[in-house]
């Protein structure tokens, strides 16, 4: 498959040596996407950021991937009411000076 | 340059094996580490203090010059040195090489003034290829600078980095420059840099999103009467028709007089001006019986 885009997932594997289950896992749980085709199956350079992330979470941190899930999710819902807390300051700003 | 005490940061003894350190860093790093706590400048210090001390006290070498010079750490160097002159006939001295090449911020002073700039070990094993750390800054901007596209030249790490800085960038957005952050280990690429945008406040203009709100005064007899009104916005000057009988406090939108909307060249949020009517003072006797007559009318 022709695209620089995609990285074979096991030349990703062992280049950074870990195991493909690991991929696997993260795709299965929805992180990353990955492509297949008839020989080979490849990972997204986009996804290489996420991937590295939830690398260091569960090898650096021992964080199972059940753990990384609820995190992911908790992290996510900071990151909206931190949109929403930003949204309702500059809303709360257009009164506040008046 | 301050003495560092490892083992207080980690929260252990001195006499704590190697899985009580392990232990310790782990559940420490669970609680501070960067992809845990984005944004949270005092948890990527911490954490980076945390680092440090494991990276001392889960290598046994560097425990040992730690447990040996820790508290003398100024006169380390010159202990290594002396060893080093009665040593050299046996030429059985394993040398500490430092090269300090690598462009590394993550360590104390105290800790390069022991065991040099690039003695610190990366990632899972030394001898895998890992790509470097990412980098985190934030730039301040007024409403005014983020209002048009515009390069802007940042010195990263003594490095100059020429920017394109998107007209509508909002506050507390970040935008990520690929392969700005530090070098890769044993060869991996290199990290990235976030860059975190401030926008300060406008003394006349307020955003929500994309959209722009300020207020405009006009006098009672425009306000009664209707007439023009020339408002400054961020884009120059625009004239604004108001209506007869215009009511404190109300509203116009102004369709498209907005905020640019972040990568959608041409496209703009609206403007919404709130008008304020001034009262008039120091009336003549003339106006005020004027304002009499027509108040019984």
């Amino acid at each position: 498959m022709q695209n620089e885009n995609l990285i074979p997932v096991a030349l990703y594997c062992k280049h950074y040596k870990v195991e493909v289950s690991f991929i696997q896992t993260l795709q299965q749980y929805g992180f990353i996407h990955t492509v297949s085709d008839e020989a080979e199956e490849f990972i997204d350079a986009d996804d290489l950021h996420t991937i590295e992330k939830l690398m260091r979470m569960h090898y650096e941190l021992d964080i199972n991937i059940q753990g990384i899930e609820a995190i992911n999710f908790l992290l996510e819902r900071v990151q909206n009411m931190q949109h929403e807390i930003n949204y309702l300051k500059s809303k709360l700003n257009i009164y506040e000076n008046e | 340059m301050a003495f560092v005490d490892y083992y207080k940061t980690l929260g252990i003894e001195k006499s704590a094996t190697e899985e009580e350190i392990k232990k310790a860093y782990r559940k420490l790093a669970r609680k501070f580490h960067p992809d845990l706590n984005p944004n949270d400048k005092e948890a990527n210090k911490k954490f980076q203090q945390i680092n440090e001390a494991n990276e001392v006290l889960s290598d046994p070498e560097k425990r040992k010059k730690y447990d040996a010079y820790g508290e003398n750490w100024q006169h380390a160097e010159q202990f290594e040195q002396a060893k080093q002159q009665r040593s050299q006939s046996s030429q059985n001295w394993q040398d500490y090489t430092y090269s300090g090449a690598q462009d590394e911020g993550d360590f104390s002073d105290f800790f390069e003034s022991l065991f040099g700039r690039s003695s610190g070990r990366s990632g899972r094993s030394s001898q895998t290829k890992f790509r470097g750390n990412d980098y985190n800054a934030s730039l301040q901007l007024s409403l005014r600078d983020v209002y048009a596209t515009q390069k802007q030249t940042l010195t990263i790490n003594n490095k100059q980095v020429r920017i394109t800085i998107p007209a509508g960038v909002a506050n507390g957005q970040v935008i990520k420059l690929k392969s700005y952050g530090s070098p890769g280990v044993n060869g991996g690429p290199n990290g990235d840099l976030f860059i975190t945008f401030m926008i300060e406040d406008d003394t006349h203009f307020k955003r929500v999103n994309n959209d722009l709100y300020t207020t405009a005064e006009i006098d009672l007899y425009t306000a009664i009467l209707g007439g023009d009104y020339v408002l400054e916005t961020l884009s120059g000057k625009i004239k604004l028709k108001v209506n007869a009988e215009t009511q404190s406090g109300s509203v116009v939108r102004l369709k498209g007089k907005g905020f640019p909307i972040y990568k959608q060249e041409g496209s703009f949020g609206d403007l919404f001006v709130t008008w304020q009517i001034k009262m008039p003072t120091n009336l003549t006797e003339k106006q005020k019986e004027l304002f009499r007559e027509l108040s019984k009318l």
